[in-house]
């Protein structure tokens, strides 16, 4: 009989969710000229959320013509210690909501409480502190000489995996840089980035700065050929990444891009090996494996292999699946309907192929969109779980021999976003660091951000940085 | 000399302490709760260390010891009592025909700074008196210039006059600087025959924390993995609250397993924390919180 089970510890705290919700243009919350809604659902349990907004061309148009208003009449007008206090405003209502909005971002992503509760919100509030404190700060961005001039009008398109989260590192920058935006969250969690809407509603920003549209992909590829959006930041999957860039090529438009990632965890035999686990566990079961910088290739040094299989198996047991709501759940809900089949069918792909699959031993709850923690062993770089992104619970472990083919494999993907790199000998950890193709790598840890710490990618995830002095430069004239 | 045989294992702070911070955010509600603060009490050493310890205030510790919240049948007795080596013969006697047990604190208690037959002295007086449980100290000062010989074989020393009493090895882990360290301790502890690792003498400025413990017990996974052997954790000083306690189970379960959920494998060393448990309780179980002055003061 199991000892002192957890009892259910589920978030009691209920946020306000509206039964429609409009656009957000020009300040005002407004039907879609279409008059047509779509559904969010709750993908631990399957039930509608709220209605929401399908924006259309006209829709967008006008997002984009309140944002060009704002942006001439009065935001880039207005002095940057001014915007300033208004991102700062941002930011502590963020914090001062952080309850409310993390159980909101749970509920409509599937994410569990305890990483929205400690990740997302604070880190949301964390950016637009960090960027309040760059607005009037911005000719230290730039060469010496040269003015701090902003673009203009920015489309922003941001993902399903942490929404909140990915609105804050664009529009946190953005509006520091003095531009005005069009942000359109992603289609199956659009409630937080509303929920920020109406905290910039009551923040009094001017009307139009930040507009938001909901919508799915015919909405953000309309902001992306709107022809007067001055830059599109995007990010989100490889695939629509280069559709974007392929329509964008030739247009003066700016571009940034932070996309898939397929990144090698490289574990050697003198790692702290204990810590090691806990790294890769982090690195791949962090948020569902949602993360485009997930460590999802594991390569081990063949010596410890075995050893790694069995610590791993184990500890992926001690894993709790379940609740997203559910103060201890450590695996909430696939985030959709769509990316689950997408998982299965991947998963299903490396059975075919003949790697073997391990799986943390538990029952899925009988509703909502469930996947068990996962690795694969025996996969070789041919298989497709070896080169393409699950964005899932899935890891897919390797060998390597010696750290020349270590930093072989790894560089062995388009990918090139993060990294993570355990072995105890410092000098061996600078030498594959400084050869690996990727835009962070992580030496004896693994997803630790900072505002204040610049990410992107090499090649096909992309270009451009988001986060730090890095992430201003991508917002500015230059 | 013999020594550790068992590979050297790192250990990387950050992550570390990380992973024990996540496993101190468990939610534990209701239920788990109660369970929680029962089970922590089963496992206590109840302990009372201190230079002005007489029979009295030994005595009154043993019955409380046996019966921590008179009317509450529900309230288990704690593990054992700790105590000096001159009054086990008082706590032995307090305690007859009790579950509870009698554990000394024994070879130069809290320093560790004699010469090995001194140590054997006191261990062999503590046994005499009627101790069922030795809680010796390592040489840090040993450990610390290299000598891990001496630790090794002064605690397989310890270890065989004990007999069937069983040792629990302190290695005052807030002298080792490092967690690799503590390891390495634990590992040299726990091959040198401990039956139980212990963290702290409850006497130094850092006693027991969540890292600490966590890596204690990762030590102990790895050597039952090893050896098939399960070995116990004990943690003490500065474990004052219900939070405190309930995280150790936490790191205990999810570390270890449930099989190290048991006073076999598991002991907390501390005074004051079975008075918050008991306060605890009773909110868990009736709704409000009693005034301090309801909870026996011993």
């Amino acid at each position: 009989m199991a000892i002192f089970d957890y009892a259910p510890a589920p978030e009691s705290v209920r946020p306000q969710i509206r039964e429609d919700y409009g656009l957000f243009i020009d300040g005002r919350w407004m039907p879609p000229e279409s008059g047509a809604f779509f559904e969010t659902v709750n993908p631990a349990n399957e039930t509608v959320l709220a209605r929401v907004a399908q924006a259309g061309q006209a829709d967008v148009d006008r997002a984009v013509r309140a944002a060009r208003k704002a942006y001439d009449k009065y935001w880039r007008k207005l002095k940057s210690a001014d915007r300033a206090k208004y991102i700062y405003r941002i930011a502590r209502a963020i914090t001062e909501r952080s309850r409310e909005l993390a159980v909101l971002e749970t509920m409509d992503g599937g994410k569990p409480i305890k990483e929205s509760r400690d990740f997302d919100i604070p880190m949301s509030a964390a950016h637009f502190f960090y960027y309040a404190g760059w607005a009037d700060k911005l000719e230290w961005v730039m060469r010496a000489g040269r003015d701090a001039q902003s673009l203009g009008v920015c489309g922003q398109i941001v993902p399903w995996n942490f929404p909140l989260l990915m609105a804050a590192w664009k529009l946190a920058p953005a509006l520091a840089c003095g531009n005005t935006v069009v942000l359109k969250p992603a289609e199956t969690t659009p409630l937080t980035a509303l929920a920020l809407a109406q905290i910039i509603e009551e923040c009094d920003l001017p009307p139009g700065v930040v507009n938001v549209v909901t919508g799915d992909g015919t909405t953000g590829a309309a902001l992306v050929e709107h022809p007067d959006v001055d830059k599109i930041a995007f990010t989100g999957s490889t695939e629509v990444g280069k559709a974007i860039a392929r329509r964008l090529g030739g247009s003066d438009k700016r571009l940034t891009l932070e996309l898939g990632g397929k990144a090698a965890h490289i574990v050697f035999a003198d790692a702290p090996m204990d810590q090691a686990i806990e790294g890769v566990v982090n690195g791949i079961y962090f948020n569902q494996g949602h993360v485009c910088c997930a460590g999802s290739r594991l390569l081990v040094e063949e010596r410890v292999h075995d050893e790694i299989i069995v610590r791993l198996t184990e500890r992926l047991q001690t894993l709790r699946l379940g609740d997203p709501l559910d103060k201890n759940t450590d695996i909430g809900a696939i985030n959709s309907r769509a990316q689950l089949e997408r998982i299965e069918e991947l998963v299903r792909s490396g059975v075919e192929q003949g790697a073997t699959l391990v799986q943390q031993q538990c029952d899925l709850p009988s509703r909502g969109f469930f996947f068990p923690a996962s690795f694969f062993t025996n996969v070789h770089q041919s298989h497709r779980i070896a080169r393409e992104e699950i964005f899932g619970p899935v890891l897919s472990i390797l060998t390597f021999r010696t750290p020349d083919e270590a930093v072989e494999k790894a560089n062995n993907t388009p990918y090139g976003l993060s990294a993570g790199i355990w072995t105890e000998k410092g000098s061996k950890n600078m030498w594959v660091a400084q050869r690996l193709r990727a835009g962070v790598v992580w030496c004896n840890t693994f997803n630790q951000f900072d505002p204040s710490s610049p990410f992107g990618g090499y090649r096909e995830s992309g270009f451009g940085r988001e986060g730090g002095v890095h992430g201003l430069y991508e917002y500015l004239a230059h | 000399m013999p020594t550790l045989t068992g590979p050297l294992v790192n250990v990387e702070a950050v992550m570390l302490e990380s992973r024990a911070n996540a496993l101190s955010q468990r939610s534990i509600k209701t239920s788990a709760k109660l369970e929680g603060i029962t089970l922590a009490i089963r496992c206590i050493d109840l302990t009372t260390l201190e230079g002005k310890d007489s029979r009295g205030r030994v005595r009154s510790l043993c019955a409380k010891a046996v019966n921590p919240r008179p009317g509450w049948p529900n309230v288990p007795s704690v593990a054992a009592v700790c105590v000096y080596p001159n009054l086990v013969p008082v706590a032995k006697q307090a305690l007859s025909g009790t579950s509870v047990k009698v554990a000394s604190v024994a070879t130069a208690f809290p320093s560790g700074l004699s010469s090995l037959d001194v140590k054997l002295a006191d261990t062999a007086a503590a046994l005499e008196s009627g101790a069922d449980e030795i809680d010796m100290v390592i040489d840090r000062g040993a450990f610390l210039s290299g000598d891990e010989g001496t630790v090794f074989a002064e605690i397989g020393a310890v270890k065989q006059l004990c007999g069937n009493a069983h040792l629990k090895v302190i290695l005052e882990t807030g002298e080792l600087g490092t967690y690799d360290n503590i390891r390495r301790a634990s590992d040299l502890a726990l091959e040198a025959g401990a039956d139980v690792i212990k963290t702290s003498t409850g006497k130094v400025g850092t006693n027991a924390t969540f890292p600490t413990a966590l890596v204690m017990c990762e030590a102990i996974r790895d050597f039952a993995r090893r050896t098939g052997e399960r070995r116990g954790l004990k943690v003490a000083g500065g474990v004052r609250n219900t939070k405190q306690a309930l995280t150790y189970l936490v790191i205990v379960k999810e570390t270890l397993g449930d099989a190290w959920l048991t006073p076999d494998r598991f002991r907390i060393g501390a005074s004051s924390l079975l008075d918050d448990l008991l306060m605890q309780l009773e909110k868990e179980e009736t709704g409000h919180y009693a005034g301090t002055d309801y909870i026996p003061k011993d």
